[in-house]
């Protein structure tokens, strides 16, 4: 029986009255006197040698502080991956995509800055480019960069099991094939960041980002500064949902900018920059075959993928492992091959976004579930259930589901959707689908090799002993990671939310690795829960000494303390500490010691209260090549039901319906929890139905505007109907894993599915635009 | 060439020599330090750097500071009385419909504008008014909760 004080409530979100009257700062709310405006030159074509850069001009003009260009910046190859380490700050040798970046200027205000780029002169020899990931791989194709021949960036073959001998075994094999196009995750807020170096030569970056423990360390790894001296800050943050995890040359270069004129300088991306320097997800091709027994039980996958990885690697080793790793689960797989490939492209460099490389393949997989239902006369709701993991199982490629409430997801969706009623039950032009998919709740292995702790946590306690603050690097960028910390530290010391204050995204506070692949509730969680019981454990132990209490029977409770589960007599230690705070109007009163009073004691006995924490995964997974990716401490799932409504005449699709089931552990937020879900789902009904980053046969974004690129608006999403399933995670800090990336997963195909029951048409290229399903029902009509 | 101009901005007289090209929305935040209407886009496509101008909504990065001239500006800094929460403000609060937060001014104030006309607006009306509001985090649905809250709130009040 759980009994918490503070966890599993609706609590309002600790940030939520300063982002609410405009009083929350966000990186380009931020100003310095004396600060300079920085922008960025950016090649207008796709592919070219650099012949020659004259920067003369621009450095003249009035009010120009500084001109940079590979020549002042360096040539240090950095990335995301050390192993694919593939950047330079700016262009020397050649150009790769129209927005690569080769120079920045810091002027006076940006008009003069503006200017100054367009004065500087660079001589292009063009070479051919290739935009499209099969021709990129096809001998003779333009080559983007010598390091890396066929333009593969990364390549991966995994097999477990012995697909072919049971793929013989089936008794039905089916086969779909998926082709999904480039997103840009279109947070509202474009990348803003603010440099500063002291006199001392330290610098500090104020800056839009998902992960200051990383820029941290690629800013000094690229400008050659010893780590210590740099300490990046987080204000507020505007959206990120993946592309804002890894450092950007905008940071880079008003860092470098800021070092050479020894002014703050301030650099934004342009909504239109945000779209070049992109870093989102990538556009996907799958193939799959599924092998099945009569009675519906699966038996083996066969599952490919190519992935348009852009003109760099960022994340996209991971990607690409992720696209054949996350198909292991939530179903039970006797064998599993997986061959993909992430090929080079003149075109900006793809990256992680929410739902990390998984989407699209299970958007594939779970139409292909439902194609092979339709054959077999199964329920696809049933087959689901039939093959469904449950907690304490391992998949084929071992990911350990440690908790997985998969099955009771399904049922919730089926039966709060009305299922048995709807399915094969609505009039032509109506149509339901459902869909299920699961995510890490972390990743087993930062980004670089490394033992180091993934986060770090410190709580101090005032000497008043009245607010508890948390310290810690981790990022709130809108999921709610500060509330959720705050409540954590509240539970474990047994306060009100209310004494918690959260001090975060600073790397000065702690190490954390950041907001990406759903960590920050499992791992920062688990670390502020340390962190607090060790305060706790120093305050019982001074109590214990003075209230001649064993400490192991000390308990804390909203705010009070128990000994032995009574008030104990502490009448002394109250009268102590009102003697000390002579002429206050708050003195501690009822029938218990307060915490505060516990808390001030231990401070006069030990001095300033400090607890710490810590945590990193234990090791995880498999031996084979590729295992770390996918590995989690835990894993998050989801089922959705959705209905949808086609014009038969038109082929426009509106989502009337969705039904969303999570399991995310220990729900410690309900409200937060909700709210990650429903973002997810109207993320993937944009992915699903108009969003596309398209591009002119030079390589140039034809769309890169929120008007253009269309982001699923208020019109567009219906109400969700969100069942918060809960297990208990026994990796989890109180039982609690992931729900920002789970959630996305079945949305796009649970769509297609319910488009297919409208239609009869299986739709297998993103997006659904009306036109695309109007010509694919008109094709279905010429067949026989 | 600087255009001397006087506007009301959140009740409070001000005058100021600008620039032709200055947007509003620069004005605000540059000049008047009053960052809470956010920079999305420049282009009219996001409604972040959504503000009121003589009761009506208007995305600030269209409108040319001088056109402000002589007219009266409430922004999200405008709203909350003496520390005290506008209800609609404490409604985006308690639903939690503020995820990243930086839709919510202009979300906050297309809602205002709609309820200062409407007291009683139907959900499609909610949805309808705040669909030049882009948000990518929440999927609406608590917003227009919140609204919905709101309205009901504001109108509690007036009626009792
Ligand atoms: S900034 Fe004005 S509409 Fe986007
Ligand atoms: S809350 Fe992030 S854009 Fe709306």
């Amino acid at each position: 029986m759980r009994d918490f004080q503070v966890l599993g409530a609706r609590a309002p979100r600790l940030d939520a009255p300063a982002k609410s009257t405009g009083q929350a700062k966000y990186a380009d709310d931020l100003t310095m006197s004396g600060m300079l405006h920085g922008a960025l030159l950016q090649s207008p074509i796709a592919h070219g040698k650099i012949l020659n850069i004259d920067t003369s001009k621009a450095r003249k003009l009035k009010g120009v502080r500084a001109v940079v260009t590979a020549r002042e910046a360096g040539l240090v190859k950095y990335g995301v991956s050390p192993a694919r380490y593939d950047e330079t700050l700016y262009c020397h040798e050649k150009v790769r995509y129209v927005g690569d970046e080769i120079a920045a200027v810091a002027a006076v205000d940006l008009e003069t800055a503006l200017e100054a780029v367009e004065l500087i002169k660079v001589d292009y020899e063009e070479l051919p480019a290739v935009f499209d990931m099969f021709e990129a791989m096809k001998e003779g194709a333009p080559q983007l960069h010598a390091e890396f021949p066929g333009n593969v960036t990364a390549e991966v073959h995994q097999e477990f099991g012995e697909t072919g001998a049971l793929m013989a075994q089936c008794d039905l094999v089916v086969d779909h094939t998926f082709l999904s196009k480039r997103q840009d995750a279109a947070f509202i807020e474009p990348h803003s960041c603010l440099a500063v170096f002291d006199l001392q030569g330290k610098l500090t970056l104020h800056t839009s980002t998902q992960v200051p423990h990383y820029v941290m360390r690629t800013v000094a790894m690229v400008l050659r500064i010893p780590v210590g001296d740099v300490r990046v800050i987080k204000p507020c943050v505007g959206g990120g949902f993946g592309p804002k995890s890894e450092a950007t040359p905008l940071e880079m270069s008003a860092c470098l900018l800021s070092k050479v004129t020894g002014r703050p300088v301030r650099m934004n991306y342009t909504r239109e920059q945000v779209f070049l320097h992109s870093r989102a997800r990538h556009q996907f091709y799958a193939e799959m075959s599924l092998g099945v027994k009569k009675d519906g039980t699966m038996l083996a996958l066969r599952n490919k993928a190519v992935l348009d990885g852009g003109a760099y690697t960022s994340f996209g080793i991971a990607t690409v492992y992720y696209s054949g790793s996350l198909l292991g689960g939530p179903y039970r797989l006797q064998a599993m091959k997986y061959d993909g490939w992430r090929a080079y492209t003149n075109k900006p460099a793809c990256g992680a976004q929410r739902g990390h490389g998984g989407v699209a393949h299970r958007a594939c997989f779970e139409q292909l579930l439902d194609k092979t239902a339709d054959e077999l006369g199964i329920d696809p709701v049933e087959m689901r259930l039939k093959n469904v993991m449950v907690a304490g199982q391992a998949t084929i490629n071992e990911l350990n589901m440690s908790s997985l409430g998969m099955k009771e997801c399904i049922e919730a969706v089926r039966d709060g959707s009305d299922w048995k009623n709807k399915k094969g039950k609505l009039p032509k032009g109506k149509g339901i689908g459902s869909a299920c998919g699961f995510f890490v709740s972390g990743a087993g292995y930062p980004i670089y090799r490394s033992d180091t702790y993934h986060s770090t946590v410190v709580i101090k306690v005032a000497e008043d002993g009245g607010t508890v603050t948390v310290l810690t690097g981790s990022a709130e960028i809108g999921q709610g990671s500060d509330t959720m910390l705050a409540m954590i530290a509240a539970e474990t010391l047994g306060i009100p939310l209310e004494c918690v204050r959260v001090l975060s995204g600073d790397t000065e506070y702690s190490v954390d690795l950041g907001a990406y692949s759903s960590r920050q509730t499992l791992m920062t969680g688990h670390a502020a829960k340390e962190a607090a019981e060790s305060v706790r454990r120093q305050i019982a132990e001074v109590l214990s000494v003075h209230m001649g209490c064993d400490a192991a029977h000390i308990t804390f409770r909203n705010g009070n303390v128990l000994f032995r589960g009574g008030p104990g007599d502490f009448e002394k230690l109250r009268q102590g500490y009102i003697k000390e705070h002579r002429g206050w109007t708050d003195p501690p009163g009822g029938d218990y010691l307060t915490f505060r009073e516990a808390a001030r004691l231990a401070f006069l006995e030990k001095g300033t209260l400090v607890g710490t924490g810590k945590y990193k995964p234990p090791r995880l997974g498999g031996a084979y090549k590729g295992a770390a990716v996918g590995t989690s401490p835990a894993y998050g799932c989801s089922a959705q039901v959705v209905e949808v409504s086609v014009d038969l005449e038109t082929g426009q699709v509106s989502v009337d319906n969705m039904t969303d089931a999570h399991d995310c552990g220990l729900a410690i937020n309900l409200t937060s929890v909700e709210g990650q879900m429903q973002g997810s789902l109207s993320m993937g009904l944009g992915e699903c139905l108009f969003e596309e980053v398209k591009f002119d046969s030079r390589g140039r974004i034809i769309n890169a505007s929120l008007g253009e690129y269309k982001i699923p608006t208020a019109l567009d999403m219906p109400n969700v109907k969100s069942i918060v399933v809960e297990s208990n995670e026994p990796n989890g800090p109180y039982g609690a894993k992931e729900v920002g990336e789970g959630a996305i997963m079945p949305t796009i195909p649970a769509i297609l599915n319910a488009i297919y029951d409208a239609t009869g048409v299986r739709i297998n290229e993103l997006p659904v635009t009306a036109e695309r399903l109007y010509m694919a029902m008109k094709e279905k009509e010429k067949k026989p | 060439m600087k255009t001397l101009i006087q506007l009301t901005v959140n009740g409070e007289p001000v005058e100021a020599a600008v620039d032709a090209n200055r947007t509003l929305l620069q004005f605000l935040r540059e000049d008047l330090e009053l960052t809470g209407a956010k920079h999305g886009c420049g282009l009219g496509d996001c409604g972040a750097c959504t503000v009121i101008l003589d009761g009506k909504p208007v995305n600030s990065c269209l409108v040319l500071a001088v056109q402000a001239n002589g007219r009266s500006v409430l922004t999200i800094e405008g709203l909350a009385e003496n520390g005290k929460l506008h209800p609609i403000q404490q409604a985006f609060v308690d639903k939690g419909a503020i995820q990243c937060g930086f839709c919510t001014p202009g979300m906050i104030l297309s809602a205002k504008a709609l309820l200062d006309t409407n007291t009683k607006p139907t959900e499609i009306e909610i949805r309808t008014a705040i669909s030049g509001n882009l948000c990518r985090c929440t999927g609406y649905q608590k917003i227009v909760q919140a609204i919905q809250d709101a309205a009901e709130a504001m109108t509690g009040k007036e009626g009792s």
